[in-house]
């Protein structure tokens, strides 16, 4: 016997960069997220070869859930092309051998930043979200040790005071982003900054979703078939935000979350934030068809 | 003179009615100070309990306590809420916080320490109503200026930041916030220290009208004896962590027993 047959092959990084025991850590951070939906679970970011803050948490998760057969989907505020997205989806399949799609309904893994796609997501897709500052409390309490108290007496008057501070202040709840939810009935999360119009998509979704925060250190999840409310006042009802009647300037598409953008003339257009659902509708106007799946909204209306 | 072992209790006038508030046995000793030291404490329903003595004689530790802001070394703390709860400092930390909003209000002397300054006034009241489960937009509204008004806190600035008030207006905050679940226990501690005369004046009226209005038990510590004698029905005398005398307000100032107590009531500047 050799001692080089006792040796593997030399190799530059372990299968999907991190080691074996970071991704062991990982996985066991995301059952206990699982398995108490909204709570956030410490665990020992590592170092990836990204700045912190700009999707580390989430890149950790694609890392340690993905395999060979893995098709991956990295969106960044619903767009497939952004510099972001594009780095880190070249990264995780350099690192993976995985393969990567725009198309959502091809995906089974789908990392994503501030947006959740608008087809619907099924039992067999993963969706991550990066999320900046996953304490919900954080605005309303300063001290960690406390907020941490806060979440196991489940005291989330503070949050409750802070919307009844806006509609004092502004007549209308103002939260735009990270909008509280409480899920499962116990915890209350932030679902990172997805607008509150991606906020129902959770609800009782069929994909599982797992959040993490690489720089804040924390994993939390919301199970497949899980409840996620928005906290609201019994009489004050949850909107989302008024996209109904706003259509795409490229794609025609209507009823989706758009990006508004600014013209030189001081007026607005509007683009359909999910980038790839506007390609699709464009090509099924060039002939192909049934391009695009089953969507949470339909002509801006939520459907249940 | 009587040794102060042998000072008799006076009889409280309100035995007719059933406790409030029993704590027996309270102790509390931060290293080597006796804080507080094998203290009784009874009130009933209805009174005015006024609570005297010198700094670092254990009377705001005792509020603290009655209040379930600490735990003491050892005693027993019952409230008259739940029959089946023989000692409320057995309970958990999540179970004594129910308690403390529902049942127990507390008047802070430091505004700061009751108050988020920069929230709302009805913001401040409202959360009170929040944390005991009230998620109607519209009835925190109507209860946080009801318990405004009743503090007599002028409406047209309810929705003013604390930290834009007088001293005297972030007392009366404090004090709606304080009522606004309509407590069995109203706690006050130093509630007109800082203030001028006249606003003294004004805040002690308003707590005597919502006593009589009411008739909430209230427990009132104080350096200012002058503010014991216009609130309370019966007083305590701490020192050094132990209770030198009790009795009717009249009796205790105008026939005090113990030398300390003596001390304490022909002290002049």
């Amino acid at each position: 016997m050799k001692l080089k047959s006792l040796s593997k092959p030399w190799e530059a990084v372990s299968y999907g960069f991190l080691d074996a025991s970071a991704k062991r850590e990982i996985r066991r951070k995301m059952l206990k997220a699982v398995a108490v939906p909204g709570c956030q679970m410490p665990y020992a970011s590592r170092e990836v070869p990204m700045a912190r803050g700009w999707g580390t948490g989430g890149l950790q998760i694609s890392l340690t859930l993905m395999n060979p057969k893995s098709i991956v989907k990295v969106i960044d505020q619903g767009a497939d092309d952004s510099v972001n997205a594009a780095s880190i989806r070249k990264f995780l399949t350099r690192v993976t051998d995985a393969k990567s799609t725009w198309d959502t309904l091809e995906a089974n893994l789908i990392q994503s930043r501030h947006r959740i796609p608008e087809e619907r997501l099924t039992r067999d897709q993963i969706l991550v979200l990066q999320v900046p500052n996953p304490e919900p409390l954080r605005s309303v309490e300063p001290n960690m040790s406390i907020a941490r108290q806060m979440h196991a007496d489940a005291d989330y008057s503070r949050m409750w005071l802070q919307l009844y501070e806006q509609i004092v202040r502004s007549g209308r709840v103002m939260q735009g982003a990270s909008y509280p939810s409480m899920v499962n009935g116990r915890h209350v999360m932030t679902p990172s900054p997805i607008p509150r119009w991606d906020v129902p998509k959770l609800n009782m979704a069929e994909n599982l979703t797992i959040l993490s925060a690489g720089r804040e250190k924390r994993i939390f999840a919301v199970p497949p078939h899980t409840k996620v409310e928005p906290l609201v006042f019994s009489d004050v009802p949850y909107k989302v935000e008024e996209h109904h009647n706003l259509t795409c300037a490229r794609s025609n598409l209507q009823g989706y979350f758009m990006n508004e953008i600014p013209n030189e003339d001081g007026t607005s257009s509007y683009e359909v934030s999910d980038s790839h659902l506007g390609i699709k509708k464009l090509n099924e106007e060039d002939g192909d068809t049934n391009l695009i799946g089953d969507t949470w909204y339909k002509n801006g209306e939520w459907q249940s | 003179m009587i040794a102060p072992e042998n000072v008799k209790l006076a009889a409280p006038q309100f035995v007719t009615t059933p406790p409030v508030l029993t704590m027996r046995n309270m102790a509390k000793v931060y290293g080597d100070v006796v804080a507080v030291d094998n203290v009784d404490v009874t009130a009933y329903r209805g009174e005015v309990l006024g609570i005297v003595g010198e700094s670092g004689s254990g009377k705001s530790t005792l509020l603290r306590m009655m209040n379930l802001e600490e735990q003491p070394d050892h005693g027993n703390y019952k409230l008259d809420i739940k029959k089946d709860i023989d000692n409320l400092f057995e309970l958990d930390r999540f179970a004594q916080r129910q308690i403390q909003s529902r049942h127990i209000g507390i008047v802070y002397q430091n505004p700061h320490q009751g108050l988020l300054m920069k929230h709302s006034s009805s913001g401040n009241v409202a959360e009170r109503l929040l944390i005991a489960g009230e998620r109607s937009f519209a009835v925190l509204r109507e209860k946080a200026s009801d318990a405004l008004a009743s503090s007599e806190f002028p409406l047209t600035r309810m929705d003013a930041p604390p930290i834009e008030l007088s001293g005297g207006m972030q007392q009366r905050v404090q004090l709606a916030k304080a009522i606004a679940l309509e407590p069995e226990l109203l706690l006050l501690d130093e509630p007109t220290t800082g203030l001028d005369v006249s606003v003294q004046a004004l805040v002690l009226d308003t707590l005597k009208r919502l006593q009589q209005q009411r008739k909430i038990t209230m427990v009132i510590v104080s350096h200012d004896l002058g503010v014991i004698r216009t609130m309370a029905d019966r007083v305590m005398v701490m020192k050094s962590g132990k209770v030198v005398e009790q009795g009717l307000v009249d009796q205790v100032f105008q026939d005090p027993q113990h030398p300390y107590t003596q001390q304490l009531v022909h002290a002049k500047l």
